[in-house]
């Protein structure tokens, strides 16, 4: 019994290990030195405009993350056979294909939240994260790493969304996930919540002061872009 | 016609699609460094999204959308295919690309050099699928369709220039290092945002 057990791992053994070296650094890189949004400066555009709350904001990140795993997964498979004029389009149906199916179930499930997301959902499309993987690595790598890869950047992305979406909620309506979080007494000895959180530039300033701290902490990463 | 105007004013200032919406963010912070590659990026967005959106508008109406498909066949009536409307949309836009970047090359060899390289860049633009989405949301005509869309791509070009002006301006100026680049350019887009916020009371 244990040699048949014992056999099929013998068999993987010259290959890759399931978690190496690179392949952790593939996976935990884009967290913090190689972050999507504050390093490589992509997918910008839905990271601003969902983080008014921390729920709408942690399912965009949760459907990131999903649709640039598995296009990089699917990808990184069929690279081989894609004619290099024609890529971006191959890469884009599969894209849109995974999106859409993310759309459907969150329009069969989550109603509510999928109208506050509208085209932002749509727009996971043209999110730079996932073509710019795609591109740069599920292109040229092996299907799992670029797998990990594509769930690494995800969570890169959501780490930001969820931060930017904390302090929104906490500071522009005095709530964290729905839950009243800043007491009473405070409203009654004179405290408003900030206006300007709720307002589209309040997600700039912040990423904009998360960038300097992330690059006075880390100072190799200036004058990356 | 004033109905017309108004989509046009509210689409490029009101509702503009870098400050209001931040479609687009990635190529408006990649490419600003210059003025005259902005310029560029602009006038390649006013023209992809002119040519893109009132076509997506077709499709959706004649193809996609309930009941569309009865001018093949009465029994095609019924169908609903909206749920298809992400991939068309795409396909048409890098198809449409593609296409106008090849036209440019054979026919218009001096514009092709000045966009050459930001006509494929258009492709995973936010601001053109976002345009097409928006059109769908709010159900708009053929003729609105078309001035929401001019007007999307003169809001690119004027937040693009703008934010390209003032960042050439920025490189005599002293700023920490670690906010230098990304940083600085990020915190002016809010303030620019937050000057845009101005329109926000017009009634259109």
């Amino acid at each position: 019994m244990s040699a048949e057990v014992n056999a099929p791992v013998k068999q993987a053994a010259p290959k890759e290990a399931l978690f190496s070296k690179k392949n952790r650094k593939a996976l935990f890189d884009p967290l913090d030195d190689n972050n999507p949004i504050s390093v490589q400066v992509l997918g910008i555009c839905s990271a601003l405009a969902v983080t008014v709350q921390v729920k709408p904001a942690i399912i965009m990140a949760l459907g990131v993350m999903l649709v640039t795993a598995f296009s990089n997964l699917i990808v990184a498979s069929i690279r081989d056979r894609i004619p290099g004029r024609i890529r971006i389009i191959v890469q884009l149906v599969v894209v849109a294909t995974l999106v859409t199916l993310v759309d459907q179930v969150l329009k069969a499930y989550m109603y509510d939240v999928s109208k506050k997301l509208s085209v932002f959902v749509g727009l996971i499309i043209t999110n730079c994260i996932v073509m710019g993987r795609l591109e740069a690595y599920a292109m040229s790598q092996k299907p799992w790493p670029s797998f990990l890869d594509g769930i690494g950047n995800g969570l890169g992305y959501g780490a930001i969304l969820v931060f930017v979406s904390m302090i929104r909620e906490i500071f522009g309506s005095g709530t964290l996930l729905g839950f009243k979080v800043v007491p009473q007494f405070l409203y009654d000895m004179g405290y408003v919540n900030n206006g300007l959180m709720m307002l589209p530039p309040a997600a700039l300033f912040i990423i904009g002061c998360f960038i300097w701290w992330q690059r006075s902490r880390n100072p190799k990463l200036i004058n990356v872009s | 016609m004033e109905h017309l105007a108004g989509i046009l004013v509210k689409s490029i200032f009101v509702e503009n699609a870098i400050f209001a919406f931040f479609l687009g963010m990635c190529s408006f912070l990649a490419v600003s460094k210059s003025i005259k590659t902005a310029f560029g990026l602009g006038i390649a967005v006013i023209f992809v999204m002119l040519l893109t959106t009132p076509a997506n508008y077709l499709i959706l109406t004649y193809l996609l959308k309930e009941d569309a498909l009865a001018w093949i066949h009465p029994s095609l009536a019924g169908v609903n295919l909206t749920f298809l409307a992400f991939i068309l949309f795409i396909s048409v836009i890098a198809g449409m690309v593609q296409l106008v970047e090849m036209i440019i090359e054979k026919f218009l060899p001096a514009l092709y050099n000045s966009l050459g390289i930001f006509l494929p860049l258009i492709t995973v633009n936010c601001s053109i699928l976002g345009a097409a989405l928006f059109m769908q949301e709010r159900e708009y005509n053929f003729a609105e369709t078309t001035v929401f869309s001019l007007g999307m791509g003169i809001g690119f070009f004027l937040a693009i220039v703008a934010l390209a002006a003032v960042r050439e301006k920025l490189r005599y100026s002293h700023i920490p290092d670690p906010l230098k680049g990304l940083g600085i350019a990020m915190i002016i887009t809010g303030l620019m945002a937050l000057a845009f916020l101005s329109f926000a009371g017009i009634q259109l």
